[in-house]
């Protein structure tokens, strides 16, 4: 790392301090232009990926997918079938990789780590009082450090967006923090919930307040509000990460979750990815879909591949 | 003032209830017409579209399917001349807004004829009642264009199941033109899909793909590619209604073989009481 860049980061470190820094700095950030996003998010989604280099990236996404389920009705035996799957997404082909991670509430974690235990999967658990992220903080503290202890290695946790949009940063960073301090070893994953932000400008702020709070990702959505991931949004989070390495020499994950649906979808993201950030972040450890349906329908697209033949849903577990 | 300019029309795919061009930007000429010239993809996206629309068309009152059907034909009865232009007979347009009449009548008569109370040796009531198989592929026959057409769909439909059509190469200008006439007809986008092009790139994928149920291999010509396609179609064990004779004779009556070979029975045990 350069002089420079560790001078950098030592004065970013500092913005914690106090609220006026904070706001000075958030302010500070350049405007995103919206029209620009749009369209060049809009532009790289027409790229045509075919045959091999579309082999790999479905195995790609397969890796880099956060097997989701987040339902009041989730019960240990669903969770136990969603681990399984993600251990062996594909039974019929032993040569499809695993996912990245499950990601349940800290209720059910216990269920799916006996499952993934040594298997190379990570366990996701969302923390803080999911999704609205309204409770006190050491209520949203010990949510956290009971999934760790029930032994999730990664915590999904909410922003508190109410104090976010009232112009709070410090309470959110320090909420962050102390978040980051109750994960222990456990990677923390930072949910904006950019439908919540309203603007760009706050969605670049938001991911910059998230990273110098120390999160390890930022994660766009809850998947609970009706606009989630899309992919604006999810190029101007790229970018953050991108100028954030740039200026500290530490690199941050994304994951757009909620509303990516198809191949297409993830094959899309996966081309904003290499654009903006390039191939160091195409790699389950910096990249990953909280999805539910994607991995089916990677799966059925896997198969078309291998087989030549169209796949249909009634050969694929539902969960 | 210029002498005005006639609008020629394209002749597009009909795919989820939308007249798409083929995603392939291909045409062919008939009759001196464009006309899309589906691709694999095309077909792909045709069967997504009828298997999004078997929940609703499946679970639509046989009532309310055969009231629709009826409305096809009085929508067919108002552009019988437009069918008569692009060569159908006027006897085989009547013939064929009479099979959608016929075909209408039998959406809630069907399931008493074919499915009933099974007398059974024990204290239950068993009754079997025919099901719609779900998302049927046909290949319409050559000729008569129109008639022929009519007679694959409706039959496939009336039960509850939704179709991909592939069109007659040479005949698609009555295909497409009864697209139109569907379209207008409250019949829900999704459920009769319509490609037009060569039967070479679209009917083996149909027949190979997994989330195609039935395969109706009427307007294969050819016994080699029928006996290809069978292969395919067993795949996933697809129902299969094998090609129409040559000699087949359109106008007469259809019976309802057409309708049966595209149905699943299901047979329910019910305990009696005392």
């Amino acid at each position: 790392m350069t002089a420079t860049a560790t001078s950098a980061r030592s004065e970013l470190s500092e913005l914690g301090r106090s609220e006026t820094a904070l706001r000075t700095f958030l302010h500070g950030l350049p405007g995103v232009d919206q029209v620009g996003a749009e369209q060049r998010a809009a532009q790289l989604g027409t790229r045509s990926i075919k045959t091999t280099a579309k082999a790999e990236a479905i195995d790609l996404a397969i890796r880099m997918v956060d097997l989701t389920t987040l339902e009041g009705a989730d019960t240990p035996g669903k969770v136990r079938a969603l681990a399984a799957k993600a251990l062996r997404p594909d039974p019929a082909d032993p040569s499809c990789p695993h996912v990245g991670a499950v990601c349940v509430y800290p209720a059910m974690v216990p269920y799916v780590a006996e499952v993934l235990r040594g298997s190379g999967v990570h366990l996701a658990s969302v923390a803080t009082a999911f999704p609205s992220g309204q409770a006190p903080l050491e209520i949203k503290l010990a949510d956290t450090r009971a999934a760790v202890e029930a032994g999730a290695d990664e915590i999904d946790m909410v922003i508190n967006r109410g104090a976010f949009l009232a112009g709070r940063y410090k309470e959110v960073y320090d909420e962050i923090v102390a978040t980051k301090e109750a994960c222990g070893d456990a990677h923390l994953k930072v949910i904006l919930e950019t439908g919540e932000l309203a603007t760009y400008d706050n969605v670049r702020r938001a991911s910059w307040l998230a990273m110098l709070a120390g999160g390890d990702f930022i994660k766009t959505s809850t998947g609970k509000v009706p606009v989630a991931a899309t992919p604006p949004v999810t190029l101007v989070m790229l970018e953050a990460v991108r100028d954030f390495r740039a200026a500290t020499g530490r690199q941050v994950g994304v994951k757009p979750a909620g509303g990516i649906k198809t191949t297409k979808d993830a094959i899309k993201y996966l081309v904003m990815v290499n654009e903006t950030v390039g191939p160091d972040w195409l790699d389950p450890d910096w990249f990953r879909f909280g999805a539910s349906s994607l991995l089916n329908d990677l799966l059925m697209q896997r198969t078309k591949l291998t087989t030549g033949v169209y796949a249909g849903p009634d050969y694929f577990t539902l969960d | 003032m210029s002498e005005r300019v006639a609008v020629r029309k394209t002749y597009k795919l009909f795919i989820g209830g939308k007249f798409p061009r083929s995603e392939s930007g291909r045409s062919y000429l008939v009759q001196d017409s464009n006309v899309s010239l589906a691709s694999r993809k095309d077909a792909r996206d045709a069967v997504v579209a009828a298997r999004a629309a078997v929940k609703g068309w499946a679970g639509a009152t046989a009532y309310n399917r055969g009231q629709i059907l009826y409305r096809v034909a009085e929508m067919l009865e108002g552009r019988r001349d437009q069918f008569v232009a692009l060569g159908s007979s006027v006897d085989e347009v009547d013939a064929a807004i009479d099979r959608w009449v016929w075909y209408a009548g039998w959406s809630d008569k069907l399931p008493q004829v074919y499915g009933g109370a099974n007398p059974v040796a024990g204290p239950y009531f068993n009754l079997s009642a025919p099901e719609p198989t779900g998302v049927v592929a046909v290949v319409a026959p050559e000729s008569p264009a129109l008639l022929g057409l009519v007679s694959v769909i409706a039959p496939a439909i009336v039960t509850g199941n939704t179709v991909v059509v592939a069109a007659s190469p040479s005949a698609p200008l009555a295909a497409v033109t009864l697209a139109e006439v569907l379209a207008t007809s409250d019949l829900p986008g999704g459920v009769v899909n319509i490609l037009t092009g060569r039967l070479s790139e679209t009917v083996p994928t149909l027949a190979a793909h997994m989330d195609v149920n039935a395969i109706d291999l009427t307007g294969v010509a050819d016994a080699d590619l029928a006996a290809e396609l069978e292969v395919k179609a067993a795949e996933n064990l697809k129902r299969v209604l094998r090609p129409a004779p040559a000699d087949h004779d359109w106008s007469a009556d259809p019976g309802l073989a057409r309708m049966t070979t595209l149905l699943e029975t299901k047979t329910v045990w019910h305990p009696k009481g005392v």
